[in-house]
């Protein structure tokens, strides 16, 4: 085959699509995929923790309730962090208080998706009176404080029996941030829906006879669906700090150690300058969210067409 | 023009409605019937019926004039919120906490606001160099320190180590020594967010064809940043401002439990730790009904400043 047979042969070139355009652009930027690996970390240790609990393996976080030494002591090369109270590891409560957070952010996370993004996309397409009563609904919800109207919903969740299944501890934190954050994510799905709904591939849609639900659900929702990513990804530090103030605040997971509850501890524990506790928890926190609103600024450098261009 | 007006104010009613509307599902209907946990325990039928009548609990919740439900109505709009649990009215317990939340509020709000807009005018001026990206990574890092943490570790070292503020309230101290620290605390955990916010404000505006005109002109750039651009983003700034003010009535929850400074939010979190009901509900009709008249206003002032919105 000559040269020019081949040339012939080869196909067009490909285009990219938005998401890999996003993935190299994001790959590009060495913080950001830094501030990646440390999430990865962080969501493996927490995978890691629900295993060994899963599995009953005796390894250092899952161990957490074990004395490693004397009641307050400093930390040494035998506990990094030093001990609690009742001599309990700072470093073991630390690991595991990571599943906590991570189980609450994720949970209040999905909770929302699954109200906001399908309410936000009826209400943008149907408009009309399933508009008015979505938009009444979300006005109402973000007329109230948000950090009040999360109280509320924990203080009446809490210890609540809802269809047989009682609400304890961190079921009732991320239910209580997750029916109360959707608003967010729907008024801007139901922002982007109207902008998308006069556009030609929506028309084309229509015109080849597809059903609502399939133009909603198959055409729409992928074209805006990287906005529920961008938001998410910013969206998730707010959820870990409020997991924090619940727990703080006595609204959270009380049995087993979480960074909230260690930050209340240390309330008592710093005016006798038993200060490792909280910064070990303080460091903990910091370091996610650091690398949340770092890779999530990042993400949604590379993933915002609109961004770009300007 | 007067039509708008009256359709935004119609438009308020569906608002309230809804804030009540939820307040009485989660406390009436989801919370339930908690005079057996007031009475406490080992209380007698007699002491937990009476209970049950002050509160009205054992009214039907639906379908009757004097239901549960048009009480909550009733009572709100007529801010008639009944007794907390230790037998307190309610709106006396919100009247006394207001004084100390606002000496806490108003001075971080305006501490934090007028702060972060100048630097965030330093940093627009100074754009792209690298002062600008260590404000930005000094902003990401402030967002990133949970609330909790400038609270703890400001009162163990100011506080505490150094003794430079009082350690906690005490009625003998005046308003100004108690709220030193707390505030100095509040505008150092908000800036970094603000600051970041209004940044984006002032980048934004500079996009805008008549800064290029104005460059274009022979401006310089401070006469560009403070003539022309600072007077073009006071549209979001004012928006911001307005609509923070009714969230200042609020309190600072986590600010005042920790300082015992008697305001709202502390009341806010002694009712949490004691399940109080009247108190969280009425705290949050309170702070809607001033989140939505807050609201009204600026949509009238914009409405008074810009025609175009009232055209739609």
């Amino acid at each position: 085959m000559s040269e020019s047979q081949q040339l012939i042969k080869k196909e067009p070139p490909k285009g990219r699509g938005l998401w890999k355009d996003g993935a190299r652009s994001l790959r590009r930027r060495k913080p950001a995929m830094f501030c990646f690996g440390v999430l990865t970390l962080y969501f493996l240790l927490a995978g890691f923790i629900y295993l060994a609990e899963f599995f009953d393996w005796r390894i250092g976080p899952t161990l957490w309730a074990e004395q490693a030494g004397q009641s307050y002591a400093p930390p040494s090369s035998k506990n990094i962090f030093g001990t609690d109270i009742f001599g309990q590891s700072v470093l073991r409560k630390t690991l595991y208080g990571t599943k906590i957070s991570i189980t609450v952010a994720l949970c209040a996370s999905l909770i929302s998706i699954t109200i906001g993004v399908p309410l936000g996309a009826v209400a943008g397409y149907f408009r009309g009176f399933v508009d008015e009563i979505i938009v009444w609904i979300y006005s109402t919800l973000s007329s109230v404080p948000y950090i009040l109207l999360i109280l509320a919903f924990a203080v009446v969740l809490r210890d609540r029996t809802l269809f047989g299944y009682k609400l304890t501890g961190i079921t009732a934190v991320y239910l209580a941030i997750g029916l109360t954050s959707w608003v967010g994510i729907c008024r801007l799905i139901r922002g982007e829906v109207i902008k998308h709904k006069g556009r030609e591939y929506i028309l084309a849609a229509i015109s080849y006879g597809c059903n609502r639900r399939r133009i909603i659900f198959r055409h729409l929702l992928p074209n805006v669906f990287h906005l529920v990513i961008i938001d998410f990804s910013l969206r998730f530090v707010a959820f870990i700090h409020a997991e924090v103030i619940l727990s703080f605040l006595g609204l959270g997971e009380t049995e087993r150690p979480s960074w909230g509850a260690m930050i209340n501890d240390a309330r008592i524990e710093l005016s006798r300058g038993v200060w490792w506790q909280m910064a070990a928890a303080t460091a903990a926190i910091f370091f996610l969210s650091l690398a949340l609103n770092i890779f999530g600024d990042a993400l949604r450098d590379s993933l915002d067409p609109k961004l770009r261009i300007q | 023009m007067s039509t708008y007006i009256i359709r935004r104010l119609l438009y308020t009613i569906p608002i309230v409605f809804g804030v009540l509307l939820l307040t009485f599902v989660l406390f009436t209907l989801v919370g339930g019937d908690i005079s057996i946990e007031i009475a406490g325990k080992g209380a007698t039928q007699e002491t937990i019926d009476e209970i049950r009548e002050e509160y009205g609990l054992n009214k039907p919740l639906f379908l009757s004039w004097d239901s549960q439900f048009v009480n909550h109505f009733k009572n709100a709009l007529t801010f008639n919120f009944g007794r907390a649990r230790d037998r307190e009215p309610v709106i006396d317990k919100i009247k006394r906490g207001l004084g100390p939340s606002l000496a806490l509020t108003v001075p971080i709000f305006f501490g934090v606001v007028i702060i972060s807009v100048s630097l965030a005018l330093v940093v627009a001026f100074v754009r792209g160099t690298v002062w600008d990206i260590l404000a930005a990574v000094i902003c990401v890092a402030g967002m990133s320190i949970p609330y909790l943490g400038f609270i703890l570790f400001g009162q163990y070292f100011l506080a505490y180590k150094w003794g430079l503020f009082p350690v906690f309230f005490s009625p003998e101290l005046t308003t100004a020594q108690y709220v030193a620290l707390p505030v100095l605390i509040g505008i150092a955990a908000g800036l970094g967010r603000n600051l970041r916010f209004f940044r984006t404000v002032m980048l934004d505006e500079m996009r805008n064809d008549y800064v290029r005109t104005a460059f274009a002109k022979g401006l310089t750039t401070r006469r560009v940043l403070f003539k022309h651009v600072l007077k073009n983003a006071m549209i979001p700034i004012i928006t911001r401002v307005v609509l923070a003010i009714p969230f200042l009535f609020l309190g600072s929850l986590l600010l005042e439990r920790f300082f015992g400074i008697p305001g709202l939010g502390y009341l806010m979190a002694e009712a949490i730790g004691s399940r109080d009901y009247f108190v969280i509900s009425a705290m949050t009709y309170i702070s809607a009904l001033l989140f939505v008249v807050f609201n009204l206003i600026t949509d009238i002032c914009y409405s008074l400043v810009d025609p175009r919105v009232s055209l739609e």
